[in-house]
């Protein structure tokens, strides 16, 4: 069965394995298309996208703009910072208000957990989160867990570490359904005060000692310390977080086994990655970004191959 | 559901023997000349066509398999979902003799998409469709083929159906299927 199983994209949580496979597949098929002399089909042509981020993001952004672009969508950006957001209008006028200059997929990034689950019951028109607070960000899981298909030919039965900042990371928890639902093995790494109490309970292991997860994972996804969301004290200092939780040359060469490095970007040069592992063969941070364009096309024009062009969202076959 | 045979195993030897001499005939070396089978049914048929030419020829006859799902005018507009199939061009279609392989010529918009799918790769010097089975008086839009195995008569709730050996089946057939 070549459809989704679902008519929004919320989070990993949602979707079935076969709909992970479903996005892989199609994006295969994109990726050759990004390689083409012409890097675009017609596919969406007669659907309107708007991009509504309600919090910064760069690669993101631009990575579902191409996306959009790539399959021939015509496409609005709306970001919060300049918008009647800041004069008190709610998630809900502001966007009924994009709808009803004809748009049928919204892309959202909002800082509220659930805020893309509370749209998709109140409007009409297919939504995919781009990130929701510290919640869920599935297209960074899919491509995260696309982007080690390709490196390890498989998903299945691999080892994965996630390193970092977990609580505050909305990458980790769609990488850990993401995973799980492929079926490999994921642990967590990074000081206590970084890792939610009931971590445990989805099935993960968690350690605290990085040379410990480097010893066992065939891919450390590293994760970006994000110095904007920590309130109060999680770790002494910045220095201190990067010699016992940062990942240098000379720790891998003592792990002496080849660990796929992955990041989500971006980069804390010389905190949680230093440059000779970010910019060394084992690292496919730069494949990341490529076949985030992939997978964002392949999520979107599934999505929209479910809108009916006299119908609505859901009525699909 | 009745099954009538158009042609059987040696028919179809004969028919793809004509048509390879007629390729033969007219693009001769083939040095600005390629195959494109279209992605997924016409792959086999494609495959069958250069397997013959090549003996023919006495050259490596340059095949690719085109898929054109991303094109489709039915996108949204079709209950059953689409599914791609790979793209595998290993070659520069600019300035190149292109000759299109299909199965089946049916309303002609696979033809249509496959035209615009492969202006994306450049600019060829001209194309040609190759097709085993033409449906009559069955076409959408203005697409005829070039080379034909075979014209049918048939009304739009019959279908064509080709079983190759390469999918499974017991011998090389195509059948018309009535309902």
């Amino acid at each position: 069965m070549a459809a989704l199983s679902v008519n929004h994209l919320l989070g990993i949580k949602g979707l079935t394995t076969e709909d992970i496979e479903l996005i892989f597949n199609t994006a295969d098929k994109f990726k050759e298309v990004l390689n083409r002399p012409i890097r675009k089909v017609p596919s969406l042509r007669d659907i309107t996208i708007a991009n509504i981020f309600f919090e910064n993001s760069t690669r993101t952004r631009l990575s579902f703009e191409l996306a959009e672009k790539r399959l021939s969508a015509d496409v609005i950006n709306f970001s919060a910072s300049s918008s009647s957001v800041k004069k008190g209008e709610t998630l809900l006028d502001t966007v009924n208000n994009i709808l009803a200059m004809k748009v049928e997929m919204i892309v959202m990034r909002h800082a509220s957990p659930g805020a893309p689950h509370f749209l998709s019951r109140h409007i009409n028109a297919a939504i995919v989160n781009a990130g929701d607070g510290t919640h869920e960000h599935p297209t960074q899981a899919l491509l995260d867990a696309y982007s080690i298909r390709e490196k390890l030919g498989s998903v299945g039965g691999k080892k994965i570490a996630i390193i970092g900042d977990i609580s505050h990371s909305r990458v980790a928890l769609s990488n850990i359904f993401c995973l799980q639902k492929l079926g490999a093995e994921v642990m967590v790494c990074g000081p206590a005060t970084l890792i939610p109490k009931h971590m445990a309970s989805l099935g993960v292991k968690v350690v605290h000692d990085t040379r410990q997860a480097l010893e066992w994972c065939d891919v450390a996804n590293v994760l970006r310390i994000q110095l904007e969301r920590q309130q109060g004290k999680n770790f002494p200092s910045l220095r201190e977080y990067a010699r016992y939780y940062g990942i240098n040359g000379s720790l891998l060469q003592q792990v002496g086994r080849p660990i796929t490095i992955m990041h989500p970007g971006p980069i804390n040069r010389g905190i949680e990655l230093t440059s000779d592992v970010a910019d060394s063969a084992q690292s496919i941070i730069l494949d990341q970004v490529e076949n985030g364009v992939a997978i964002r096309m392949a999520v979107l024009y599934l999505l929209a191959q479910k809108i009916k062009v006299y119908g609505t969202v859901g009525k699909a076959a | 559901m009745e099954k009538l045979r158009l042609l059987n195993g040696q028919l179809l030897d004969l028919t793809m023997q004509r048509l390879c001499h007629q390729l033969a005939e007219k693009h001769e070396d083939f040095a600005h000349s390629v195959l494109v089978g279209m992605q997924p049914r016409g792959r086999y048929f494609a495959d069958r066509i250069k397997a013959r030419l090549d003996r023919i020829t006495g050259i490596n006859v340059p095949i690719g398999y085109l898929d054109i799902t991303f094109y489709r005018d039915d996108f949204r507009r079709r209950n059953a979902p689409l599914q791609a199939s790979e793209t595998l061009l290993p070659f520069d279609v600019e300035e190149k003799h292109v000759v299109l392989i299909d199965d089946v010529l049916f309303t002609g918009r696979t033809i249509r998409a496959a035209l615009s799918a492969l202006g994306e790769y450049g600019r060829p010097a001209s194309v040609e469709l190759l097709v085993l089975i033409d449906r009559l008086y069955s076409r959408d839009l203005p697409i005829q083929p070039d080379y034909t195995g075979r014209t049918v008569n048939s009304i739009l709730s019959q279908r064509v159906v080709v079983e190759w050996t390469e999918q499974g089946a017991a011998e090389d057939a195509i059948w018309l299927v009535t309902k």
